[in-house]
């Protein structure tokens, strides 16, 4: 009997002790923008991108192709073969083939001239399948090796120059049947769609932090996704058609969101939802 | 995979990232068919060549799964395997030392 009691009575304060510390917690709530924080940083840990990262590094080296040459002698920009730093100048003007370039097209172009491959084959072949898987994953791996470094876009061409005034308008113009631009969601600080941060895009750090992001791994679908492939997907959502892989569209974009991005650190590859 | 072994006092952290496509066998292609399911069914872990630890999965483990786990009493220079076997009789066996 008296055993008894004295179990019910630390039961009550048991209880007592708990609603406090349900009060306390509720005092102490995070902000849901904490939180999705601390889910990424906890999946970071296990980023599936990694996985991506050491096929893309098999795939650089590898002898591959009609002419069974490797990716060594890409040149991304800072010169034949050079990968450390290189993803974080890109988009750039490329002499030898007169055109700005971002990552992805730059490797397009380096498996034709160096492998032997159709690069409008490889353009043509639906993101995540094939060649296009290949490609996804030497950019993953390429932009890791510049994981960290600031983002420093050569603007001293004037065909840069170009691309980023070309970008910029593409970013501001409205359409689709539902009437609105990359700016509508990425031209303000602190906007969110349902829970999902909207980084501002026109400057820092929104514009380094949403750009430096990708080649990312999605979680959701379990899928690794380049930037050309967000950029297309950001078409789609607009309800307009896809610009294609390599398109100019999508490489103005690239330009102009990396150049605001200048001195933001490249996080890429990512986590995302 | 990718295996990290990291040891800190009288235990290590393992964490292990494994490239698999983890079909659940609940869903469908394009043309309405039923993907049959391939996944991971077991998990062993060795340190040192003696199994210290035996998983059972099944289709609710994510694709390309991570898994996290600590072993009592591993140092620095022990060696740490992992093998997973799935449905279709795929195996794979990775190896990696702690530090």
């Amino acid at each position: 009997m008296h055993v008894n009691a004295v179990e019910t009575r630390m039961k009550k304060l048991f209880f007592a002790l708990g609603l406090i510390g349900l009060c306390a917690a509720a005092f102490a709530q995070k902000s849901s923008t904490d939180s999705i924080a601390e889910y990424r940083a906890m999946l970071q840990d296990g980023n599936p991108a990694e996985l991506f990262e050491a096929k893309g590094e098999d795939l650089w080296k590898q002898k591959r192709g009609p002419k069974n040459a490797s990716l060594e002698k890409c040149d991304l920009g800072k010169g034949a073969g050079v990968v450390k730093g290189a993803w974080v100048e890109l988009p750039r003007y490329f002499s030898d083939t007169g055109k700005v370039q971002d990552l992805e097209s730059r490797l397009v172009t380096c498996m034709q001239e160096l492998q032997g491959f159709n690069g409008d084959e490889i353009a043509k072949t639906p993101f995540g399948k094939g060649e296009q898987s290949n490609v996804t994953a030497l950019a993953t791996w390429i932009s890791a090796e510049s994981k960290g470094m600031k983002f420093n876009l050569p603007q001293g061409h004037v065909e840069e120059r170009k691309m980023y005034e070309v970008g910029k308008r593409l970013f501001f113009m409205r359409g689709g049947s539902h009437d609105f631009a990359c700016a509508t969601c990425h031209g303000q600080d602190d906007k969110r769609i349902r829970l999902q941060d909207l980084p501002n895009l026109t400057k820092n750090p929104g514009a380094g932090n949403g750009f430096g992001a990708w080649p990312a791994y999605r979680v959701s679908n379990g899928q690794m996704w380049g930037a050309q492939l967000r950029l297309n997907d950001c078409y789609r959502q607009q309800r307009f058609p896809y610009p294609l892989f390599g398109s100019e569209a999508t490489i103005a974009l690239g330009v102009y969101m990396g150049v605001n991005g200048k001195g933001g650190e490249a996080t890429a590859p990512a986590i995302k939802r | 995979m990718r295996i990290r072994a990291q040891a800190a006092g009288d235990k290590a952290t393992i964490r292990v990232l494994m490239s698999h496509e983890m079909e659940s066998g609940q869903r469908k292609d394009g043309t309405g068919k039923l993907i049959p399911a391939w996944h991971i069914q077991d998990v062993t872990a060795t340190l040192n060549g003696k199994v210290v630890m035996t998983a059972e999965w099944g289709p609710a483990v994510s694709k390309n799964p991570f898994l996290q786990f600590t072993i009592k009493g591993a140092k620095a220079g022990d060696k740490v395997g992992i093998t997973w076997k799935d449905n279709k009789g795929d195996t794979r066996s990775d190896e990696a030392t702690v530090s």
